[in-house]
C-alpha cells in the first residue's frame, strides 16, 4: 500500500516538475524572443527549412485532400441538389479547418521531428554545453529562430494550402463531376468571410508556436544516447499533433 | 582560483560527490584521476555552472556562482574555456566556422582579423589547411586539437579539459600532453584536467587529486600522488588488480 501512494507520490511529483518545465521553456523562448531573437541570417535558414521545404509536402496533401472533399462534398450536395455550393463547403472546411490543421500536422512530422532530433544530437553531444561554456545563451542560436521561423511559416503555409486544395476541389467537382466554374467560385466568394480567413490565420499562429515549442522542448531535455534521442523525438510528434487537434478545438469554440 | 566545498550531488540513489571538497590553485595544472564512473566529468561540470549540486558551495575567484544571475554566471563563464571528452565541435560547421564561432559572437572584430587570429589559433595547435574541413572528416586527434583551439582563442584564464586523450594512440596522446604543457606555459592559464592516463599525467600537472566514491581522497603534488602510500591511491597508480578498488 504504503509503494502504491510512494508511486503516485512520485508520478505526482514528475509530473508537475514536468509542466513546470516545459511552461517556464516557453515563456523563457519568448523572453528571448523580445530581448534576443538572433541574428536574421539564423532566422532565414529556419525559414528555408521549416517553410520552403516543407512546400511540396503541403501542395501534395493540400491537392489530394482538396480533391476528396470535392468528391465527398458533391457527393453530399448532390442528395439535397446543392451541388452548386460546393465551392463553399470545400473553401470553408480548408480556411477554418482542415488547412491550419493538416499544415500543421505535415510540418510536425517533417520538421518537427527534425528540429528535435537536431536539438538532441546537440544535447548529447554536448554542442549546447559548449555554448554554455562559451557563455552564449543556448536560446538564442537554437530555440528562438525556430520559434519566429514556424510563427511566420505556418501561416504562410496554410495559404497556400487552403489555395492549393480549393484548386483540388475545383478540379473534381468542375472538371470531373461537371460543377458549374462560375458557381463554384461565385457561391464561396459569397459565403466566405474575413473572420473565417483571420480564424485559420490565428489558428495555425498559435500551431506554429506549438511545433516549435515541443519541438525544441524535447530536443533540449532528450535522455541519455541514440534512444534517448529516438523516444524524445517521438514523444514530440506524437504530443505536438495531441497538442494541436486539443488546442484547436479550444480555439475553434473561441473563434466561432 | 576555484574553491569546491562540501559538495553534494546525487542522481537518483546514486550518490556521485559526497561532501567533496578541493581547492584548484591559479595559475597551474592540475589533475583529477580516479577510476571510470566515479563522477570526475561530473565534477568538472561543477566547476562551470553547467551542473548543479544539491548542497555545497562554488567559487571562482572568490565569487559564489551558484548565487547569481544568468547573466552574472555568464561574464563568469568568460573566464573559462572547456574542452570536452569528443571536443563538442558543433557538426553543421566547418572547422574555421568553429573556431571563429566565438570570436563572432563575442566580439566585433573584423572578419579579417578573425580570419588572422582563428588560421593563427590552428597553428598552435598543430593543424594548417584543415579549415574547410568538416568535423565527421577529422580523425580524434585533430578533433581534440580544434576542440583546444577553440577553448583557447579567447585566452581564458582557466580551462577545463575532460579527458583530453581517451580513445587516442599512444603518439597522439603524447602530442595532445605536449601541447597542453606548451599552451599553458605559452598563456598562463589555470588548468583542470580530468584524466586516466597513468603514469603520463604526472609529467604535466603540477598537482594531482585523487576522486574516490564521491571525494577527494588524497590531493598533492604529482610527484606525492605518484609515491602514495595510500592504499587505494597506490592501487590506482599501479593498476593492480589487487587492493581496495575492486571491479564491478
Amino acid at each position: 500500500m504504503s509503494a502504491l501512494v510512494q508511486s503516485i507520490g512520485h508520478s505526482t511529483i514528475a509530473l508537475v516538475r514536468d509542466l513546470g518545465r516545459i511552461g517556464w521553456f516557453l515563456i523563457y523562448s519568448f523572453y528571448m524572443v523580445v530581448r534576443r531573437p538572433g541574428r536574421p541570417v539564423h532566422i532565414l535558414k529556419q525559414l528555408k527549412f521549416i517553410g520552403a521545404k516543407s512546400l511540396f509536402v503541403i501542395f501534395l496533401t493540400a491537392a489530394f485532400t482538396g480533391m476528396v472533399l470535392g468528391l465527398q462534398g458533391y457527393y453530399t450536395l448532390a442528395k439535397f441538389g446543392s451541388e452548386g455550393m460546393l465551392g463553399t463547403a470545400v473553401a470553408l472546411s480548408l480556411i477554418r479547418e482542415l488547412g491550419p490543421v493538416l499544415t500543421a500536422l505535415m510540418v510536425t512530422g517533417r520538421a518537427g521531428s527534425a528540429i528535435t532530433a537536431e536539438i538532441g544530437i546537440m544535447r548529447i553531444s554536448e554542442q549546447i554545453d559548449a555554448l554554455e561554456t562559451m557563455a552564449l545563451d543556448p536560446f538564442k542560436y537554437l530555440i528562438t529562430p525556430k520559434l519566429i521561423a514556424a510563427i511566420i511559416a505556418l501561416p504562410l503555409l496554410c495559404a497556400i494550402f487552403d489555395v492549393v486544395g480549393i484548386y483540388g476541389g475545383w478540379l473534381v467537382g468542375v472538371k470531373l463531376l461537371g460543377v458549374n466554374p462560375g458557381a463554384y467560385f461565385y457561391e464561396m466568394e459569397k459565403a466566405v468571410v474575413w473572420r473565417d480567413v483571420s480564424s485559420g490565420i490565428a489558428k495555425s499562429l498559435s500551431f506554429g508556436v506549438i511545433i516549435a515549442w515541443v519541438g525544441c522542448y524535447k530536443g533540449y531535455y532528450a535522455g541519455h544516447g541514440a534512444e534517448g534521442v529516438s523516444r524524445a523525438t517521438t514523444e514530440s510528434v506524437v504530443l505536438t499533433s495531441v497538442l494541436v487537434l486539443v488546442w484547436d478545438y479550444f480555439l475553434t469554440s473561441v473563434l466561432l | 582560483m576555484i574553491r569546491l566545498s562540501n559538495l553534494h550531488k546525487a542522481f537518483g540513489s546514486q550518490t556521485v560527490l559526497n561532501d567533496l571538497s578541493l581547492e584548484i590553485p591559479a595559475g597551474q595544472i592540475t589533475a583529477i584521476i580516479g577510476p571510470s564512473g566515479e563522477g570526475k566529468s561530473v565534477l568538472i561540470k561543477h566547476m562551470i555552472g553547467l551542473m548543479r549540486p544539491d548542497s555545497g558551495q562554488i567559487e571562482v575567484d572568490g565569487e559564489d556562482i551558484l548565487n547569481v544571475r544568468r547573466s552574472r554566471l555568464n561574464q563568469i563563464r568568460e573566464k573559462f574555456g572547456m574542452l570536452f571528452q569528443n571536443a563538442a565541435l558543433f557538426d553543421s560547421m566547418n572547422v574555421f566556422e568553429n573556431v571563429a564561432f566565438p570570436l563572432q559572437e563575442k566580439t566585433d572584430l573584423p572578419k579579417d582579423e578573425i580570419r588572422r587570429r582563428v588560421i593563427s589559433a590552428l597553428e598552435d595547435v598543430g593543424l594548417k589547411n584543415v579549415e574547410q574541413k568538416f568535423t565527421d572528416e577529422l580523425s580524434g586527434g585533430m578533433k581534440k586539437r580544434v576542440g583546444l583551439a577553440r577553448a583557447l582563442l579567447l585566452k581564458p584564464k582557466i580551462i577545463l579539459f575532460d579527458e583530453p586523450t581517451t580513445g587516442l594512440d599512444p603518439i597522439i596522446k603524447r602530442a595532445i600532453h605536449q601541447l597542453i604543457k606548451e599552451t599553458h606555459t605559452k598563456f598562463g592559464f589555470t588548468a583542470v584536467i580530468v584524466s586516466h592516463e597513468i603514469p603520463e599525467i604526472f609529467d604535466i600537472a603540477q598537482n594531482v587529486a585523487m576522486l574516490f566514491r564521491g571525494k577527494i581522497l588524497q590531493f598533492g603534488s604529482a610527484e606525492d600522488i605518484k609515491n602514495s602510500d595510500h592504499p587505494v591511491v597506490k592501487q590506482f597508480v599501479s593498476g593492480s588488480l589487487d587492493g581496495p578498488i575492486q571491479m564491478v
